[in-house]
């Protein structure tokens, strides 16, 4: 058995072994999605021995001249289900350089799972905490100008004909933790067109190092991404929502203009209601047009 | 308790001046009065200035009531929609007011549901069966139409009424005849809402689906859903085009001009291309010219036939376009791709439960649009046509027998009136002595010439009476874009100006450009390229003008309406609905439409010349 495997290696669907998010990132990068290079460490290899060799030997495959920084994240196997929500459950560590240090951070994902927070989120989804396993995620860290989310259906209206996309300077933590008013585009999903924008207020960004600083007025309500840019991530969007089959909740960062997919999950919200029509099939027109021009009357 | 906000009463508003007395000159039951007076004040009453856009002579009231007749009982009494009656109507100063007439009462509305789904299912469920015959029978009235004729008056009857025993005087003719068409004319419209309403409230269903399932979507995406590609209404239009094409070919496309049509058709007699051209020209002419450049609403307005300067214009601009190198035909396959496309689109979103009613719903909408988008032509062009054309020629018969002195003194008259002219004109004919009502009936005409004239001259108010909380009826949403909104707007705009205007989007797009305010389609000649057209309405039939303007914005009118439906079709950005935009821009102010939105802004205002 290998310990590692990369993340465009299909071996990483597999959620019981590598966990969620690394299935989730293999999903991604196999429908060719742009994600950022790295591997996953197989749950099961976490109390084997030469799981640390293994884990050397992948950060040196990806990155075989320098020690690029890499973020290490936690994979639980219960984690970014469509029902469950585990986000900021287990740990994150960003900003890691070096074989030694990323085999430490690995350590330290593998410690969080018996975590009292993790064990918390657990009981309250009705997760039995023992059955928990964790699979590690070491992913290239992208040097982020801008990050934000999207989602594929309108959160405030559930109309499924929108994308709406949420940006702001720097690493993606000021929207997720709604530390802006970001930056907000409503995108029309089929004719692919900016419909509203709103430039937000972006007064904080992280810097790469995960330190804060506070963006310059200018800078608040200058656009954080082009049109083309929003527009690109939204062909991205809506072609995720085809293949992964229904509304996706996508968080992203912009490198050297370019978009890269972090993380993408089923919409919850809306995606779970049930909408009962008015319109019942084969009941005939006339009765849909009472229904219609007088509510109430069947 | 505070003021309820309303409109004025119909009998709160002064005449304009010089219109004192137009009361008489309508049927009693059309003009507001104290016995209804309550009733009136408790109602909303907007102005139909989408189809009749300029104060109507005593005559052109006949079409009014033959309309709203139709729609009143095809609602009312056929049909049984189960909320709402017809709409009531009023002349007020020469300009048709409408009512709508809610149902309120739940079980009423449940009583008469059960009528509805019995009545209106039998049509849904046979509607292209029962459409076709529709078609032959509207033929069958507008030949019947056709057909009459009002014979001059001459000292002796023909001698075939001796040799064939007809025992009945042509003369006859005049008083059969004239009553003839105002019966066709009733028929006709009858026949307009036994389909009209049935076709909304299709294409309503699916309208509220989508909008279901997707809140926030355009309303006139919805309507690109369901649009036809191939349907009659774009004949005319079509036909232009076609003509320009063969001009450029035959290469006599530089004789062309809408200026001097009888110079154009003369030089074109001068060469054997010309003469082809020209032959081309004469088999599109019927029917496809029996073309109003509005609806044929009232008897001032042109056919593409009566005069040519109106289609030689729009195949001259044509002509000018494809030397250009431009592509004029209509895009008919990247329409109907781009409709597939949309609607694959959207079908995609939906979960499988939801992919099934959308098929039925949308396979309803589109048996029903064609209706929709094809009736104006057999109705409003067709039957309008021959019966203003029979109307002129009843002018000319009443000149002929010394009675008038203007062939068109007998659209002073209405039509009770007129019965009673031709009464008298007839029966002094026949017994052999002078006419009684000659003198009498000039001074009457001669003072409704400055009435009309009066109140052609003045604007109409949007509304009277006093508006319900909500506007619910779909008709009076759909067709004419009067919402709540909509109403709250002009009820603020009674009191005050403000740069911005808004209306329906009915077409979308952004555009800035130079207002060319128009009033009728008389004016359309002094269009400049890329003007922002501003009218009461805009008809399809303003296809030549479509082809030059850089968006549209009309006073009345709602998505559905045809000015709505031919801007999308010709992608130009259209605001309609505005209530005053005819009144509050003026040509040479530069304005701002947003077609998506519905609102229009005023840039600069030509009077000041400096920015609103």
């Amino acid at each position: 058995m290998s310990f590692t495997a990369r993340l465009d290696d299909p071996v990483c669907l597999d959620v019981r072994r590598f966990g969620g998010k690394a299935a989730g990132l293999a999903r991604l990068a196999a429908e060719g999605m742009p994600v950022a290079n790295g591997f996953a460490v197989d749950a099961r290899a976490r109390r084997r021995i030469g799981v640390d060799d293994a884990v050397r030997e992948a950060y040196h495959r990806l990155s075989p001249h320098s020690d690029v920084p890499v973020a290490v994240r936690s994979s639980a196997t219960a984690e970014d289900s469509a029902a469950t929500s585990f986000a900021g459950g287990f740990d994150t560590v960003v900003g890691v350089r070096g074989a030694d240090q990323v085999v430490e951070a690995v350590r330290r994902c593998w410690a969080g799972v018996s975590g009292e927070r993790a064990v918390d989120y657990a009981r309250v989804n009705g997760i039995n905490p023992a059955t928990l396993s964790m699979g590690v995620v070491v992913q290239r860290m992208v040097r982020a100008t801008t990050a934000g989310v999207m989602f594929t259906i309108s959160p405030v209206t559930g109309d499924r004909s929108r994308i709406v996309v949420e940006a702001s300077w720097g690493l993606g933590l000021t929207v997720v933790g709604g530390e802006v008013t970001p930056e907000r585009w409503v995108v029309d999903k089929i004719a692919l067109s900016v419909l509203d924008h709103d430039p937000g207020d972006k007064r904080l960004e992280y810097r790469e190092d995960g330190t804060p600083a506070v963006v310059d007025p200018a800078r608040r309500v200058a656009p954080c991404l082009t049109d083309d840019q929003v527009l690109d991530l939204a062909r991205l969007g809506k072609r995720l929502e085809r293949r992964l089959g229904g509304p996706q909740d996508v968080e992203f960062a912009v490198e050297d203009g370019v978009p890269v997919l972090l993380q993408c999950r089923p919409e919850t919200v809306w995606s779970g209601k049930t909408q009962r029509s008015r319109f019942t099939p084969g009941q005939g027109a006339a009765r849909w047009i009472t229904s219609v021009v007088s509510p109430g009357v069947s | 308790m505070a003021e309820q906000r309303r409109f004025p009463y119909f009998h709160e508003t002064p005449a304009p001046p010089g219109a004192q007395g137009w009361e008489s000159m309508y049927p009693y039951y059309l003009v507001s009065d104290e016995e209804t007076r309550d009733e009136e004040g408790a109602r909303l009453w907007f102005a139909d200035t989408m189809h009749w856009s300029r104060g109507c002579h005593p005559l052109d009231s006949v079409i009014a009531e033959a309309a709203y007749l139709g729609a009143g009982q095809n609602s009312t009494r056929i049909f049984a929609l189960p909320a709402s009656l017809g709409q009531d109507i009023r002349v007020h100063q020469g300009y048709v007011y409408i009512a709508p007439v809610p149902v309120t009462d739940p079980a009423e509305i449940a009583r008469r549901a059960e009528h509805f789904q019995a009545r209106a299912g039998y049509y849904y469920d046979n509607w292209d069966e029962l459409y076709g015959r529709w078609k032959t029978k509207v033929a069958a009235v507008v030949a019947d139409m056709r057909a009459v004729t009002f014979p001059p008056l001459r000292e002796l009857e023909p001698i075939e009424v001796v040799t064939e025993a007809r025992g009945r005087s042509t003369a006859w003719e005049a008083i059969a005849g004239f009553r003839r068409l105002v019966d066709d004319l009733f028929v006709v419209w009858q026949h307009h809402f036994e389909f009209l309403n049935l076709g909304y409230g299709g294409y309503i269903v699916f309208f509220e689906f989508c909008r279901e399932a997707f809140p926030e979507i355009a309303e006139q995406t919805i309507a690109r859903m369901v649009a036809g590609i191939d349907v009659i209404a774009f004949r005319p239009d079509d036909e232009l085009r076609s003509l320009a094409a063969l001009a450029c070919e035959l290469d006599v496309d530089h004789l062309i001009a809408g200026d001097d049509p009888d110079a154009t058709f003369g030089a074109l007699l001068g060469s054997e291309a010309g003469r082809r051209w020209l032959m081309a020209y004469e088999r599109a002419k019927d029917p496809w010219f029996n073309y109003f450049a509005e609806y044929g609403f009232t008897h001032d307005q042109d056919t593409w036939l009566g005069n040519p300067a109106i289609p030689l214009t729009g195949i001259a601009r044509y002509a000018v376009r494809l030397r250009a190198g431009e592509e004029i035909a209509r895009p008919v396959a990247r329409l109907r791709a781009e409709r597939d496309e949309i609607v694959a689109e959207y079908r995609s979103l939906l979960t499988d439960a939801e992919t099934a009613q959308f098929d039925e719903l949308l396979a309803l909408a589109r048996r029903v649009f064609p209706y929709i988008e094809e009736h104006n032509i057999y109705v409003e062009h067709w039957a309008h046509a021959v019966f203003w054309q029979k109307m002129w020629q009843l002018g000319d018969f009443l000149v002929d027998a010394g009675f008038a002195r203007a062939r068109d003194d007998v659209f002073h008259l209405n039509r009770f009136e007129l019965e009673e002219v031709l009464a008298d004109v007839v029966q002094s004919w026949a017994i052999g002595v002078p006419q009684r009502g000659v003198r009498r009936w000039a001074a009457e005409i001669e003072r409704r010439r400055g009435i009309v004239a009066a109140l052609r001259a003045a604007t109409p108010r949007p509304a009277y009476g006093t508006p319900p909380e909500r506007i619910t009826d779909p008709f009076a949403v759909m067709n004419f874009g009067v919402t709540t909104e909509r109403v709250e707007q002009w009820l603020g705009q009674e009191s005050g100006g403000g740069d911005r205007l808004a209306g329906v989007g009915g077409s979308p797009g952004i555009v800035e450009g130079t207002v060319r305010v128009l009033r009728s389609e008389h004016e359309l000649g002094s269009l400049l390229p890329g003007e922002v057209l501003v009218c009461p309405i805009s008809a399809p039939s303003w296809g030549p003008a479509f082809s030059v303007v850089a968006g549209v914005i009309t006073d009345i009118g709602g998505m559905m309406c045809h000015a709505a439906i031919v801007c999308r079709e010709y992608g130009l950005p259209a605001v309609v609905g505005t209530g005053f935009a005819t009144v509050r821009l003026r040509t040479g102010d530069r304005v701002r439409l947003d077609g998506t939105t519905g609102e229009v802004v005023l840039l600069s205002d030509v009077g000041t010349g400096v920015a609103a």
